[in-house]
C-alpha cells in the first residue's frame, strides 16, 4: 500500500462511534496537550476564566452563575454546586480552606485522575475560581495513594502556576490571593466522605463524624469548609467562559451538562467517555462501547461502586443521570460503569461489593461495622451453597436497617449492591439457594472443571500450564483433572485450544 | 535513635525536621518514613510520635488504619493484584488464587526469604485495561493466567514439581 493511499484512509473522531457521540468538557484537553506544559493549557483558553472573574465579577456574580448552570457535584450525591458555594461564602470564620477532592475511591472509576494527570491545571483554575467564589485563600488537593503521577503532575502545575503569578499573593494583580497544597491519601476508601477525609488531612484516622455542625461551618481544622469534586471543579472555568447558558443546552433540565463514565467490564470498547448527561444506557454499551464482548448477552450494569447498584436488561433505556438512576435503585456515584454479561454471577457481584465495604467500613458505628460484616458472611454462605431460604429476608431487612441507621454515606449505600441485585436477579440467588447452583459458573464452590474426552487430545498444555500440578495423562491420551487438587483458577480453560475442558 | 537509613536517603531525623511545622504532620511522615525505610517499625513509630507531641499508641491507629502502611518489611518484589470491579468481572481472583498457588502466601503475606509480598488493591484506576496486577510500580494490564505464569518465571519463581 502507498503511503498516500493509507493517508486517504486516516479515520477522524466522527467517523470512530467510540469518539461520534462523545462530547468531551472536562476531558478537553486530555491527551491533546502536554499536562507539563502551561503555554499548551494557556493556549486552550486556560486561566482565562479565571482572568475574567478576578477582574470583571464579583464573588457573588461568580455563585450566581455557577447556581443558574445547574451544575452537581460530580462526585456521587449530585448536589447543587452553586448552592454548596453560597452557604460556604456566607459562613463566618477566618481562615476558610477549600478542598479539591481527589479520593477517587469507587473501583471501576478514573475520571479524575485522567484529570488530573491530563489536564492538572484546569484542576487548580476552577479550585481557584471556587476560591474566589468563597472566599478562601488556602486550598488542598486530596489524592489517592494509588494515584502517584497525578500527584507528580499536579505539584509540577502548582510550581508553574505560582511563577506565573496564578497562584499565589495578589493573583493577576488582583486583590485576591489563594495558593494550594496537595495531601496524599494513605488508601481508604472513606475517606471519599467528607469529614473524614477532612480528618485525614488533619493527619488522624479517616473516619466519619456525625453531622450537624456540617463542613461549610466547621470543617477542616475547625474551620469553615467548602469540597468539591475534582471533575466538577474542571467543568467551572468552562462554565465561566461559554456562561451557564451553554451549560445548560447540554443533557436534561434537572442534570445539565456532561458525565465522564469510566466504561469497563465485558464491553468491547472499554476507557472514559463523556456524554451528554440523559444518553441512554444502550448508546453507552452498544453505541459507544461497541456490545458485549464475543456478542454474549448483555445481563447488567453496574453503577456507582460500592454505593451503588445494578441494572438490568430492561433499563437498557434508561437515562443515564442523576436522578433516573436514583429512581431504579441505583446510582450515579462517580461515573463508574462495569458492564456485565452472561457469564457474570449476579450474587457473586453482590458477595464481591459486601466483602469490599466490609473491609472499608471505618468501624466507628456499629450498624455499620457489624451489618458489612453480616451481610459479607451470608452472602459467602450462599456463593458455597449453604444458602437458606431465609437467608434472602434476613439480606433484606439488613439492608432496610443499614439505610436508615448508619453515621455516613459509607454504611447507607453498602447494602444496594446486594438489595439491587436481590430486585433485579432473584432467580439467581434462588438457584445457588434451592438448587445449589451457579447459573453463571462462576461460584467456586459450585463448579467443577472437567476433562471433556471427545476433545481432548492429549496435547498436555493444560498439564504444563496448571499451577497447581492437578492434571496429569499421557502425550496423545486424554487428560484428567484431580479435582482435590483443583484450585479453580481456570487455567487450563484459557489454556485449551480444543475446547475440551468444560465448567459444570 | 538507633535507626540507620540506606545511604543516600534522609534520615529520620531530617525527614521528622522538614514536617515540624506543620499541621497534620502525621500522614505525610509516615509516607516518607516508609518509602525510606520500606516500612514502619516500632521504633521508629514512637520516634515520630515524640517528635510530633503524639503517644505511640495515636501514630499506631494511624498506621494501621490506612492500608497503604506496613508495620512489617515487606518483600523485594510487591506484587499487587487489583480487585476493582472491572478487574473482577473479568478473573481477577484467579489471577490471584494462582499467585498465592505459586508462591505459597495468602494475599497480605511475605515469603519467609523476604523476596516477595502479595497484595491486593481496592483499584488502581487502570479499569480499561482489567485485569490488571502492579509489581513495585510497574502496572501490567490485560492480565491471563498464562502471562502471570511467564511473569513469575521472570522474576526466577521456579514451578514446583
Amino acid at each position: 500500500m502507498s503511503r498516500l493511499a493509507s493517508v486517504n484512509e486516516l479515520r477522524y473522531y466522527p467517523d470512530i462511534p467510540f469518539y461520534d457521540k462523545q462530547l468531551r468538557v472536562v476531558l478537553r484537553n486530555c491527551g491533546h496537550i502536554n499536562p507539563e506544559n502551561l503555554e499548551e493549557y494557556i493556549a486552550m483558553d486556560g486561566y482565562a476564566a479565571l482572568g475574567h472573574v478576578l477582574t470583571e465579577m464579583t464573588p457573588e456574580q461568580v455563585i450566581d452563575e455557577i447556581k443558574r448552570s445547574g451544575l452537581r457535584g460530580r462526585g456521587g450525591a449530585g448536589f447543587s454546586t452553586g448552592r454548596k458555594w453560597e452557604t460556604s461564602r456566607r459562613a463566618s470564620g477566618y481562615p476558610k480552606f477549600i478542598i479539591a477532592n481527589g479520593d477517587e475511591g469507587d473501583p471501576g472509576a478514573f475520571m479524575d485522575r485522567s484529570v488530573m494527570e491530563g489536564d492538572p491545571h484546569a484542576v487548580l483554575e476552577g479550585l481557584a475560581i471556587a476560591a474566589y467564589a468563597v472566599g478562601s485563600d488556602q486550598g488542598y488537593i486530596y489524592v489517592r495513594a494509588e494515584y502517584p503521577l497525578a500527584v507528580e503532575r499536579l505539584q509540577l502545575a502548582i510550581e508553574q502556576a505560582r511563577e506565573l503569578g496564578l497562584l499565589g499573593t495578589n493573583i493577576l494583580g488582583s486583590k485576591f490571593s489563594f495558593d494550594i497544597k496537595i495531601k496524599r491519601g494513605a488508601g481508604a476508601f472513606v475517606c471519599g466522605e467528607s469529614t473524614a477525609l477532612m480528618a485525614s488531612i488533619e493527619g488522624k484516622r479517616g473516619m466519619p463524624r456525625s453531622r450537624p455542625p456540617q463542613s461549610a461551618e466547621k470543617g477542616l481544622f475547625g474551620k469553615p469548609t467548602v469540597l468539591n469534586n475534582v471533575e466538577t471543579l474542571a467543568n467551572v472555568p468552562q462554565i465561566i467562559l461559554k456562561g451557564a447558558d451553554w451549560f445548560r443546552s447540554m443533557g436534561t433540565p434537572d442534570s445539565p451538562g456532561t458525565k465522564v463514565f469510566a466504561l469497563t467490564g465485558k464491553v468491547r470498547n472499554t476507557g472514559l467517555v463523556e456524554v451528554p448527561m440523559g444518553i441512554t444506557l444502550r448508546e453507552l454499551v452498544f453505541d459507544i462501547g461497541g456490545g458485549i464482548i464475543g456478542d454474549k448477552q448483555f445481563k447488567a450494569a453496574q453503577t456507582g461502586g460500592p454505593s451503588g447498584g445494578c441494572v438490568f436488561t430492561g433499563h437498557l433505556g434508561l437515562k443515564m443521570d442523576f436522578d433516573s438512576l436514583a429512581e431504579v435503585g441505583s446510582m450515579m456515584g462517580s461515573g463508574g460503569l462495569v458492564i456485565m454479561d452472561e457469564d457474570t454471577c449476579m450474587v457473586d457481584v453482590a458477595r464481591f461489593f459486601s466483602a469490599f465495604n466490609e473491609d472499608e467500613s471505618c468501624g466507628k458505628c456499629s450498624t455499620c461495622r457489624i451489618g458489612t460484616q453480616r451481610l459479607h458472611e451470608i452472602l459467602e454462605r450462599i456463593c458455597a451453597g449453604k444458602g437458606e431460604p431465609s437467608d434472602l429476608e434476613t439480606l433484606e431487612i439488613l439492608g432496610h436497617l443499614m439505610q436508615k441507621a448508619t453515621l455516613c454515606g459509607l454504611g447507607e449505600t453498602a447494602p444496594n449492591p446486594v438489595l439491587s441485585t436481590m430486585r433485579y436477579f432473584r432467580d439467581e440467588y434462588e438457584a445457588h439457594i434451592l438448587e445449589k447452583r451457579c447459573p453463571a459458573k462462576v461460584c467456586k464452590a459450585l463448579i467443577h472443571y472437567r476433562v471433556v474426552a471427545a476433545n481432548c487430545t492429549g496435547c498436555m498444555v493444560c498439564a504444563r500450564r496448571c499451577p497447581a500440578r492437578a492434571i496429569t495423562g499421557e502425550k496423545r491420551a486424554v487428560h484428567e483433572i484431580h479435582q482435590e487438587l483443583c484450585i479453580k483458577c481456570g487455567a487450563c480453560h484459557e489454556a485449551c485450544k480444543f475446547q475440551a475442558i468444560a465448567i459444570e | 535513635m538507633a535507626v540507620s537509613s540506606p545511604h543516600d536517603q534522609p534520615t529520620l531525623q531530617e525527614i521528622l525536621d522538614k514536617y515540624s511545622q506543620e499541621e497534620g504532620a502525621l500522614i505525610p511522615v509516615l509516607q516518607e518514613v516508609q518509602a525510606t525505610y520500606g516500612y514502619l517499625s516500632k521504633e521508629a513509630m514512637r520516634a515520630i510520635g515524640k517528635a510530633l507531641h503524639l503517644s505511640p499508641a495515636q501514630v499506631y491507629s494511624v498506621a494501621t488504619f490506612y492500608a497503604q502502611f506496613h508495620t512489617r518489611p515487606s518483600g523485594k518484589h510487591i506484587i499487587r493484584v487489583c480487585r476493582g470491579t472491572a478487574c473482577h468481572v473479568r478473573g481477577s481472583d484467579q489471577i490471584l488464587a494462582v499467585l498465592e498457588k505459586r508462591l505459597g502466601l495468602q494475599a497480605g503475606g511475605t515469603t519467609p526469604d523476604l523476596q516477595f509480598t502479595l497484595e491486593t488493591v481496592a483499584c488502581i484506576g487502570a479499569c480499561g485495561l482489567a485485569p490488571t496486577m502492579v509489581i513495585s510500580e510497574e502496572t501490567y494490564g490485560h492480565m491471563t493466567i498464562d502471562k502471570v505464569q511467564r511473569l513469575l518465571k521472570d522474576l526466577g519463581v521456579q514451578a514446583e514439581e
